[in-house]
């Protein structure tokens, strides 16, 4: 595909969204007010487990500006009902998973530090603060469960009554018996057990949301700052509050970055829009970082046992792998499917492994609850799979980048045995672009230079894969799916020939306003300053899923394409009719309607003229107007893959490591927009490298108190954390969707984290360090040189 | 006990009565609804308030309005030029790809401006210690120190 205009397929454009951010014009929630709208301060627990037994709101009701106070009991009186969990587990009895409820505001138990358990309603802000101060909670301190790896251990707390053992799924994925049988016939085995570190995504925009009920149309109005609204509506109306879907409509106007964080529908949105009917007054809510801290689904956090099998020659015969996935207090929208579905199907990664098992335990624990986060299961899978092809090399005495070629999926489709169906991809390409970008070949003139300093230089290679595009909905149906997984778009031709494009998706950041823009410009032959994109708002865009799981363009820009030729297709009989041919002889080349092998032609903008200003029209067969909506449900998942590799120097004096080098080199199918298609790798890159390096959500073990719960105890990657990245793509394009496109947006927080985390290995290996958590911190790396050197 | 205040703001004579727990940032988003100024933490960190007071970075978010007394402050709204004009780090920005979601950039564009004006040429390494009180989540940092790096030629 080449870019037959300005701006169109293939081009860097420049983003439409820009110049509303760079000069102060963006509007996000937290800048939207309402006239009469009064605030919400949630008091929340200070404890990660508590009987509550008494609350006495009277002080704090007394209190100046005071307007209303809720607690548990009253949702409980109104019928409010909990949060849904979209996703069922049935687990390997065929027993459904526990489902415990989720209250809104805490019902006679509070299960995690920052859990919600009353909401004051005032006239300002520091109001609603310091009257929620004046609430006396009568609290009844319980022993809490903390740790996945223990919680679910004989004489743990349960979290709980349902789930005695904090147990919600025992789920099983693959043969193991095969399994089994390629272990017990194995010339090496290689076992790792590590943890996959717990991460706060802090997106810099913390959670907002602004409530508002009409009296005179009986609606609610509600912005929040969310990456899907029509899913947030659904799951709000009709699984929690009960009130009518087309009552109410939910607007995420301009949203500060997401990274899964704000897919979710939250207790503090479902509040604050019941409430303001209540209060009959608009209410706005913003979350204070320490809330972001404390109640925004946090991600990852597993405890990982992993075993790889292989033959004399390093070829991978079966892999094996157990893992303790910590769902927090409550299942949050998502929690059950992302350390199942989305982690266990990507076990086979790059790799032909015949065989493959893995057994998930999902546990509940005092903790946040936890959810999907940029990569959402896949960082997992890739960490589990690459640091067993970096361990194995090494103890087998095999070239990294061997191991890897030799048990690479080189025919496709290849259907693998964790169910999913690769149809395209080049794994060879990526991981030699990757190698001569890195200059491997000059690495070790680079080890022996930094050793001549004092340093330690290392390089680690990660070749992940990832299914996105999520999803075909029959098959995320079987699996266990509450919702469908569509994605729908609608174009909207206007008189003049210019157009708007309303979908489904939703723009935090990924710049659906130019890439959307473009392939409709391109598709239409016309300009790029005449198409905007539509976005984020129940009353105006289509019903569609939202954007997570890289699945805009590949799900939501087919819709696009399916609406375009849809429009295309109108066009080309009323272009027929202009132009007095056949329908079946018009075609539609470069923004104008032509009569084939003539040069009678009509451009675009007259169709579209024609269309709404019917004179000379065929009305007797076709409706007016240019206006046409698809629906497209993907027939199968999509799946970028890449090569990464990752140098770093370490000063083995203090263990502070520095990433000196990376490159990714990535499939992404066919790329829109390459510029912004680098920004995404480049953001997911910096949050991998944050887990592998400086990112750890701590909370204490007994108490429950979360230890890292500001800026200044968690490690957010700063610009003098990082290096500069050298990114490539390689091209192998989607087969199943008109554009050729996979999806790029959480590839490099998949990627990065075995790169890194080997490269560190690879330098202290000849210390004899052979593992290394995460993150990486110098403390850690210090203390693996001295036990090492002891 | 409301105090009366002063300053000026993107040029212009502001005058207000305020409670004296107002923080500066707060000021300028809710009493003068500039809400170009965002707030990301509450402690400091993240950079996301970052404003010109008397021509230096500061952050909005730790200062109370009434210390902005009769200074003069600027905001990512006053940045461009008269006519609408980008200034030139904001249009560096918008040609490096320096932003996504947008919510870090005024606060990034303000320290940018504040770094060249007091090291007009610096190096890489300069740029990433200068912008180190500023969390960006989304760019990885790098599309935002090319931006300083092509205004800082540009120059
Ligand atoms: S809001 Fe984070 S530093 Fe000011
Ligand atoms: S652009 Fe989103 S935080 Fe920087």
């Amino acid at each position: 595909m080449g870019a037959n205009i300005a701006n169109g397929i293939g081009a860097s454009a420049l983003r439409k969204e820009d110049q509303r951010f760079l000069t102060g014009a963006g509007n996000y929630t937290d800048d939207i007010n309402i006239p009469g709208q009064t605030y919400a301060c949630f008091l929340r627990s200070p404890h990660a487990h508590a009987a509550i037994r008494k609350i006495d709101t009277r002080a704090a009701a007394a209190a100046p500006g005071v307007v209303a106070i809720f607690t548990g009991e009253d949702l409980a009186e109104a019928k409010v009902g909990g949060l849904p969990c979209g996703w069922l587990i049935t687990d390997v009895n065929g027993q459904p998973m526990k489902e415990p409820p989720h209250p809104l505001l805490a019902q006679g138990k509070a299960r995690h530090v920052g859990d919600q358990v009353a909401v004051v309603i005032a006239e300002t802000y520091l109001q609603a603060k310091d009257a929620a101060e004046l609430i006396e909670v009568d609290y009844e301190v319980l022993d809490a469960a903390v740790d996945v790896a223990t919680a679910t251990q004989p004489g743990q707390p349960a979290v709980h009554d349902i789930a005695p053992d904090n147990v919600c799924y025992v789920w099983g994925h693959g043969d193991k018996a095969a399994v089994d049988k390629a272990f017990a016939a194995a010339a090496h085995v290689t076992t790792l057990e590590f943890r996959n570190n717990r991460l706060i995504p802090n997106a810099i925009e913390p959670r907002a949301a602004v409530a508002q009920y009409s009296r005179s149309e009986d609606a609610y109005t509600l912005h929040v700052a969310n990456q899907n609204p029509h899913v947030e509506r659904l799951l709000m109306t009709a699984f929690v509050l009960g009130l009518p879907e087309h009552k109410v409509r939910v607007i995420a106007p301009d949203v500060g970055g997401g990274f899964g964080s704000k897919i979710f529908l939250y207790a503090e949105e479902t509040v604050i829009t019941w409430a303001a009917k209540r209060v009959n007054r608009p209410i706005k809510w913003t979350a204070e970082r320490s809330e972001s801290f404390l109640a925004d689904a946090h991600g990852r956090d597993h405890a990982t046992r992993a075993e790889l099998a292989l033959d004399k020659d390093g070829k991978f015969l079966a892999m094996r792998v157990h893992t303790k996935a910590n769902l927090g207090a409550y299942l949050s929208t998502f929690a059950s499917s992302v350390p199942t579905i989305l982690y266990a199907t990507l076990l086979a990664g790059q790799y032909a492994t015949p065989a493959i098992y893995a057994e998930v335990t999902g546990v509940f624990t005092n903790t946040a609850p936890v959810d999907a986060y940029r990569g959402a299961g896949r960082p997992e899978a890739t960490f589990t799979v690459e640091r067993l092809v970096s361990a194995a090399a090494l103890e087998m005495g095999i070239d990294q980048a061997e191991i890897r070629r030799r048990n690479f999926i080189t025919s496709f489709p290849y259907a693998t045995p964790v169910g999913l169906t690769y149809d395209t991809g080049n794994y060879e390409a990526t991981l030699a672009a990757a190698m001569k970008i890195a200059d491997v070949a000059g690495f070790p003139a680079r080890r022996e230079e930094a050793k001549k300093r004092g340093k330690l230089r290392g390089l680690g290679y990660s070749c992940y894969i990832e299914a996105c595009g999520l999803a075909p909905s029959n098959v995320a149906g079987a699996l266990g799916a509450r919702a469908g997984l569509f994605e729908a778009g609608e174009i909207r031709v206007h008189p003049t020939g210019s157009v708007t494009v309303f979908t489904g998706s939703h723009s935090h950041g990924q710049g659906h306003e130019t890439t959307f823009a473009q392939v409709v410009a391109e598709r239409l032959g016309i300009p790029f300053e005449n198409v905007d994109v539509v976005h984020g708002d129940t009353g105006r865009i289509p019903f569609g899923m939202g954007t997570y799981g890289s699945r805009s363009l590949a799900v939501g820009g087919t819709a696009i394409m399916k609406a375009l030729d849809k429009v295309i297709d109108k066009g080309r009989k009323i272009a027929a009719h202009l132009l007095e041919a056949a329908d079946s002889d018009i075609v539609f080349e470069d923004g104008n309607f032509k009569v084939a092998g003539t040069d009678k032609q009509v451009a675009f903008g007259q169709v579209a003229f024609s269309a709404y200003v019917p004179h000379n029209y065929p009305l007797d067969r076709l409706e007016p107007g240019l206006d046409e909506t698809a629906f497209y449900d993907p027939t199968n998942f999509t799946y970028p893959a890449g090569s990464h590799i990752c140098e770093v120097e370490i000063d083995p004096e203090t263990g502070v490591v520095r990433v000196v080098g990376y490159t990714a080199s990535d499939d992404f199918g066919n790329v829109i927009n390459p510029m912004i298609v680098e920004g995404q790798v480049h953001g997911g890159l910096a949050q991998g490298i944050g887990q592998a390096l400086l990112e750890q959500a701590v909370y204490d073990p007994d108490s429950g108190q979360l230890l890292t719960g500001s800026y200044g105890d968690y490690a957010m990657p700063r610009a003098d954390d990082l290096p500069n990245f050298k990114v490539d793509t390689q091209v192998t394009p989607c087969t199943h969707n008109p554009l050729g496109v996979k999806g790029c947006g959480e590839a490099g927080a998949i990627g990065s984290p075995p790169a890194v985390i080997s490269a560190v290995i690879d330098a202290l290996k000849e210390l004899g360090v052979r593992d290394m958590a995460m993150p990486a911190t110098p403390h850690r790396v210090w203390q693996a040189i001295q036990s090492a050197r002891a | 006990m409301n105090v009366k205040l002063s300053l000026t703001v993107n040029g212009k004579a502001v005058a207000a009565e305020v409670d004296p727990r107002t923080l500066l940032v707060q000021f300028l988003r809710e009493h003068l609804r500039l809400t170009g100024t965002h707030v990301g933490c509450d402690t400091g960190q993240c950079g996301a308030c970052t404003i010109h007071l008397d021509g230096r970075a500061v952050k909005s978010c730790n200062l109370l309005a009434v210390q902005a007394q009769g200074a003069e402050v600027t905001t990512i709204e006053g940045l461009a030029a008269p006519n609408g004009d980008m200034h030139p780090m904001q249009a560096a920005f918008k040609e490096c790809h320096g932003l996504q979601c947008g919510f870090c950039t005024p606060g990034m564009v303000m320290s940018a401006t504040a770094l060249l004006k007091d090291n007009p040429k610096p190096t890489e390494e300069q740029i990433r210690a200068g912008l180190d009180g500023n969390f960006c989540r989304c760019t990885g940092y790098h599309n935002i120190v090319k931006a300083v790096q092509s205004c800082a030629a540009g120059s």
